[in-house]
């Protein structure tokens, strides 16, 4: 490689002797040294000279102020601007900033030569950020220089392209880049692989068509080139780590090539073979063997060679040792693995040095979810790292306690933690500290640390706190017992009178007292109302606080008779300057007065139960029929009125239009008073709002109202949030008792005499920490190797019909073997699939909507063979379980041919096929595309000669898919060899261009069974023709703000306009609008309304897409399409 | 990930920042002040990782310069450890022991050294004399296509 760069620098030695700045004569020392003497050099003199911050400021005015004038004055040569350019970026440096600068940055980027273009681009590179428009303007030199013959400008524009490009522009490099990775040279591949690295993490939709050439650049000749593609498998991979299983044969064998030494020793670093290389590998293993046996048995032999390896003492080693545990805990386990990988963090826990240890606990946090027993085994080492003086590893150590907490040993975990929190200072450990206590929960440890957290805590702890305490426990008597203590301690808190507590935590304590202070007998109601009362009076105490403790007083209130206190507050705050806190004082006013009804309203210890809401408002109608019967206009929902009031101002309309197709469906469906159900929870805030309760007083003052609401009206966020979260709480409180008593002497066992005082406090201290993670773990060490060999067991059968894994280790075979085994699945599906090559023309002819199938039925007939392949290449249906061969053979077999229902074989829909079957059944999938919807019709086919009792079909929902009505589907009884089917609606709700819907079935033979299978549902599947007028068009494209541009070259056999709209028109769906001349328009929408438009140019056998939307993912994946179904054809 | 790069001596004085995510220039001055102090309070037998708002950093010092790199919670500490210290190499055959004061007088050096993605041995140079060469811009291009280089050249990229 060096060749090359020599060649190319000695194709240009006058201009390197020229331009030789700065450097003194030999008088520098090293090669990049600057002279002391330049202008740069007496900068930094006399910046360092300087003693305070304030000369510095004034210094570097000045200079910004000289460099200013010479940057701006048009005599400046481009040499002495790139001297401007390293002190401007000096400047920055130090924090003032110059952005007069930038615009020249990019002006010597483009017209420098070799010298001062790359430190153009270098000030660019740190000057500008991913959004700043003026990195538009350096599009062009980066165009420019990527055509150019001279490697040093290719390289220098693709480093520049790897570390900031406009996301908006991607277009106009791409193709540029695309080539690049045939390039002869590696450094230009490797640097062409980096850029598009960039561009998957900026803009992964625009690459997606080039995920072959990935694949390509893994199994590159140069090894440096093949490291810069890992990036971006590892990238892909964690998001969807079930795409590139077959992948892992060819990390693996990478990984053991670098392992055994075969890189070139260039890659060594302290004779330590390519150590980042290696971690990215393992890290990149570990996603993918995660909960997956199979793929975890790839990777046994070369974790275990790792592990020995990596045997010389270096830091590098401990790194590569780390990353090795971890994925060795994170794959499927096994056991000799395990033993090893412990060792090694014994190893490192143990070990004097310091970082070591750091890097072993961490180690040991990881590991500890999946094995208890170690940390019993590093016990002692843990208790002195707890002790250790310094504060990074006594905070590791806490947070390897914290995992290992459990019911008896919370006490002093939660200990150890608040004196931890009392020393440290800084505010974001103390967040997280407390939001670990939080979860180990304790009254006493709360009221800590509410003091010591103060405000900075966030807002979920005490909404936690407070559930938990409302929903108590399994044991109603301790929940008795919890509360009076909460509620004495409370009382207790606020007798002394001046002492200044944190908003939370008095909101808190508002709240207990006035749900449980009845539970505490001996105190006088009177008494804390007096409290209370002295709180509302404090100034420090916020309105929203005083709301809390209103509310307080109102429950209090409600139990006791008639109180002086209760009236006082009334009085008192009737005229109060704070709306909120007189609505409250009316309303306890008006309560008051009618005792019974207040009883009702505020039952006791009624936080649990949830709330009848009714959401329709249907009380009011009454009242509306009323309203409506005197002409009053019918209720109009907001989105509505606003869209009547821009369509009156005809100017300018900045609405998409996507938006309003979505808002006349839903408005069409609100006929007068109905209002939905969205719109009259929002009622519920007008409760607290004085200025709504104003205008409505005749309905807000009905008591009815008030009633549906209940006390809750006072706590209305809180109380909803109450009702909603119904995750099992797994803290532990047994030993809740034993802590208010003291510790429970009964947990520490008698030590031998022989220990020293310290050591025995320190084996006390273990004892009372690991206690209870010894016996039961054991036990849940067995559990979990139970259930691990069950799963397994119950997988083997599945599997065992794999005759032959698809794996393949050898490197270069990769992407054909792929590509076949994809094939293989392919025609094993046609052949299994119930409509047979004579149906395939009927099919076809349905394949499409109606609507478009009308206008190009004619052609179809000719088109038919083209679009038959590619409704197999969008619609693969994925399958996981069993394998495709076991899959082919299977559905050859089956008598059951399950066909669709006359009402859907109407309607354009895919083939029948398989999706996944077991002994007892088998599931097949058809895609019906209906005009507004795509149906998946599941076919269930009982294949044994017994019925099948309660077979349920579960589909899961995802980020990118919703289905409409019900995700499940009950067939209580399927007959012995018969068919049932159901019939589900999916829309997408995140655009992807393809994305798998998991779903599993089970039923009820012998015994329960669970077969889980996944449907490949495409964006082409909720995609339809949008019919429209050319004026129409013209209208939309003008009011929608994403767009997408791109040139795709077209092949040679469809080179006019109309044969490529004839393709796009036929394969995706899309309505062709209007041709005029060289240019097309076409238009469609992604179900159930959100349009998409393109405009289509021919010129010089390119075809230049334009894609407009108001969703900012469809163009993109639109896009993809097109390029598939245009190469494709 | 990476969020920063830095080097910064005893008195506090920047000598080089680079940031890989974006930082408004007022909240590095303020940002940078802040992890100097809390590197320097650390005594030489506490460990180089220190935990910092929410994310780590992880310094090594040479003389007295430290070089301070912040990263996420997904980053192995010890590989980042050592790839200050392979930096530090790469800068030490460039410069020919290099200095502090070199660090401060060739900026934009080392800019590009770190922008064209150095971060490897110097075992990479050994192929390649960097000194016999006139032209001031070669031994980056030396390095570059040096091929240990490229892999270490990636594990930067990363995280650019």
């Amino acid at each position: 490689m060096s060749d090359v760069v020599e060649r190319t620098l000695s194709a240009l030695p006058g201009l390197l002797g020229q331009h030789d700045p700065g450097a003194g004569p030999g008088g520098a020392g090293g090669p990049g040294r600057v002279s002391a003497s330049s202008r740069l050099g007496s900068l930094i003199r006399s910046i360092t000279a300087l003693t305070s911050k304030h000369e510095e400021e004034k210094l570097i005015q000045q200079e910004l102020t000289s460099l200013k004038a010479t940057v701006s004055a048009p005599s400046t040569t481009l040499r002495l601007m790139k001297e401007c350019m390293v002190r401007l970026i000096y400047c920055e440096m130090l924090g003032y900033e110059s952005s007069f600068g930038y615009i020249h940055a990019i002006k010597l980027a483009q017209q420098g030569n070799l010298l001062e273009k790359r430190v153009g681009y270098l000030a660019v590179s740190l000057f500008l950020h991913e959004n700043h428009e003026l990195l538009l303007l350096l599009v062009n030199t980066v165009v420019k220089d990527l055509q150019s013959t001279n490697l040093v400008e290719v390289c220098m524009a693709l480093t520049v392209v790897s570390q900031i490009f406009p996301r908006e522009m991607i277009p106009a490099v791409l193709p540029l880049i695309e080539d690049k990775l045939q390039h002869s040279k590696e450094i230009i591949r490797r640097k062409a692989v980096q850029a598009l690295y960039k561009f998957y993490l900026i803009a992964p939709n625009q690459v997606q068509h080039i995920h072959d050439k990935f694949r390509k650049a893994l199994c590159d000749r140069d090894a440096g080139v093949m490291a810069a593609s890992l990036h971006i498998y590892l990238q892909m991979i964690k998001e969807n780590s079930s795409g590139y299983k077959d992948l892992t044969g060819s990390f693996v064998t990478i990984l053991k090539q670098v392992v055994g030494g075969k890189l070139s020793a260039d890659f060594n670093y302290h004779s330590v073979p390519a150590p980042w290389l290696q971690i990215q590998l393992l890290r990149i293993l570990g996603l993918l063997g995660k909960d997956d046996p199979r793929t975890s048995e790839l990777m046994y032999d070369v974790l275990d060679e790792s592990l020995r390896r990596a045997e010389i003492n270096h830091n590098i080693t401990y790194a590569i040792l780390f990353e090795c545990v971890q994925t060795i805990y994170t794959i499927h386990p096994k056991s000799e693995l395990l033993e090893k990988a412990a060792k090694c963090i014994g190893k490192f826990v143990l070990s004097p040095k310091i970082n070591l240890k750091y890097l072993g606990l961490k180690a040991l946090t990881y590991v500890i979810q999946q094995d208890p027993n170690l940390a019993l085994q590093h016990q002692m080492t843990i208790i002195e790292c707890l002790d250790h003086p310094d504060p990074i590893i006594k905070r590791e150590t806490l947070e390897l306690l914290y995992r290992i907490t459990n019911g008896q040993n919370v006490i002093v975990i939660v200990q150890k933690m608040l004196d931890y929190l009392k020393e440290g200072q800084e505010e974001y450990a103390i967040i997280s500290l407390v939001g670990k206590i939080a979860e180990l929960w304790f009254i006493q440890t709360m009221n800590a640390v509410f003091s010591v957290g103060g405000d900075v805590v966030h807002s979920d702890i005490p909404n936690n706190f407070l559930r938990l305490l409302a929903e108590g426990f399994d044991d109603e008597k301790e929940d008795h017992q919890l509360r009076v203590y909460a509620v004495q301690s409370y009382l207790a808190l606020l007798e002394e009178e001046d002492k200044l507590y944190p908003q939370k935590f008095l909101q808190v304590m508002s709240w207990v007292l006035g749900e449980y202070f009845s539970l505490v007998t001996d105190v006088d109601p009177e008494v804390i109302l007096t409290k209370l009362h002295s709180l509302l009076k404090k100034t420090f105490v916020t309105s929203e606080t005083k709301a809390w403790i209103m509310a307080a007083v109102t429950k209090i209130a409600s139990h006791t008779s008639c109180s002086k206190t209760v009236d006082e507050i009334i009085q008192e705050l009737s005229s109060s300057l704070d709306t909120c806190l007189r609505q409250y004082a009316f309303e306890l006013k008006h309560l008051c007065e009618d005792k019974a009804l207040m009883k009702s309203l505020l039952p006791f210890d009624a936080s649990c139960s949830d709330l009848v809401v009714d959401a329709s408002l249907s009380f009011l109608d009454g009242f509306v029929a009323e309203g409506l019967a005197h002409g009053a206009a019918p209720y109009k929902p907001h989105h509505q009125r606003q869209e009547e009031k821009l369509s009156q101002e005809k100017a300018l309309n900045f609405e998409p239009y996507g938006l309003s197709f979505a808002s006349s469906v839903s408005s069409s469906g609100v006929t007068g008073r109905q209002s939905p159900t969205g719109l009259s929870f929002g009622s519920d805030i007008s409760g607290n709002s004085a200025e709504t309760g104003h205008k409505e007083t005749n309905t807000l003052k009905l008591e009815g109202v008030r009633k549906l609401w209940g006390k809750e009206g006072y706590l209305p966020k809180k109380e909803n949030k109450t009702g909603k979260e119904n995750e099992p709480q797994a803290v532990p409180c047994g030993s809740l008792l034993a802590g208010q008593v003291g510790e429970a002497p009964a947990l520490r066992p008698e030590q031998g005499a022989s220990l020293s005082e310290e050591d025995k406090e320190k084996q006390q201290l273990a004892s009372t920490l690991f206690i209870g993670l010894g016996a039961s773990a054991g036990v849940s060490l067995m559990g979990k190797a139970d259930t691990a060999t069950q799963k397994f067991k119950r997988k083997s059968k599945i599997t065992e019909t794999h005759a032959a894994s698809n794996f393949d280790p050898l490197l270069d075979t990769v992407p054909d073997n792929v590509e076949d085994s994809e094939g293989s699945v392919h025609t094993g599906l046609r052949k299994g699939s119930p409509s047979s090559s004579d149906t395939v023309e009927d099919n076809l002819a349905f394949e499409t909507p109606q609507s478009l199938r009308k206008s190009v039925l004619d052609d179809r007939i000719s088109a038919n063979r083209l679009s038959q392949s590619s409704l197999f290449a969008d619609s693969n249906i994925e399958i996981f379980q069993p394998s495709s061969s076991a899959q082919c053979e299977s559905a050859s077999e089956t008598p059951l041919v399950p066909s669709l229902p006359e009402e859907l074989e109407e309607l354009p829909h895919s083939e029948v096929v398989g999706l996944c079957q077991s002994d007892a059944l088998a599931l097949h999938l058809c895609k019906v595309w209906t005009d507004d919807s795509l149906l998946l019709i599941v076919f269930v086919s009982n294949k044994t000669t017994a019925a099948l009792h309660a077979v349920n079909l579960v589909f899961e929902e995802t980020e990118h898919f919703q289905i409409l009505e019900s995700a499940t589907s009950h067939f209580p009884v399927i007959e012995a060899q018969s068919v049932e089917h159901c019939q589900k609606c999916v829309r997408m709700n995140k655009v992807c261009t393809q994305a798998i819907l998991p779903a599993s079935v089970s039923y009820q033979s012998e015994m329960e069974t669970c077969l889980e299978f996944s449907v490949t549902l495409s964006l082409m599947d909720f995609i339809r023709p949008m019919e429209m007028t050319t004026e129409d068009f013209g209208k939309l494209w003008l009011s929608l703000s994403n767009d997408v541009k791109q040139n795709i070259k077209m092949s040679p056999c469809q080179d006019s306009l109309s044969a490529a709209l004839d393709t796009l028109q036929q394969k995706l769906k899309l309505h062709r609008v209007d041709v005029i001349g060289n240019e097309g328009i076409l238009a469609c929408q992604l179900l159930p309304s959100v349009p998409c438009l393109l405009h289509c140019r021919t010129h010089s056998g390119m075809l230049a897409l334009w894609f407009r939307s108001p969703c900012a993912a469809l163009p993109d994946g639109l896009l993809y399409q097109c390029q598939k179904v245009m190469e494709e054809s | 990930m990476i969020k920063f790069f830095l080097m910064v001596n005893k008195q506090g004085q920047t000598r080089l920042s680079r940031y890989y995510e974006h930082v408004e220039i007022n909240k590095r001055t303020v940002l940078e002040a802040e992890v100097i102090k809390n590197c320097l309070s650390r005594s030489k037998d506490e460990c180089s990782f220190v935990e910092y708002k929410d994310f780590k950093l992880v310094y090594r010092q040479y003389a007295a310069l430290f070089i301070v790199v912040g990263i996420d919670q997904t980053e192995n500490e010890m590989a980042v450890y050592e790839l200050i210290h392979n930096f530090v190499e790469v800068l030490d055959k460039y410069f020919s022991r290099v200095s502090e004061l070199d660090v401060s007088f060739s900026v934009s050096e080392i800019h590009l050294l770190s922008l064209f993605g150095v971060c490897s041995s110097s075992y990479c140079l050994h192929s390649t004399d960097c000194h016999s060469s006139q032209c001031r811009c070669s031994p980056i291009l030396h390095l570059e296509s040096c091929s240990i280089w490229t892999e270490c050249t990636s594990f930067w990229m990363k995280w650019c």
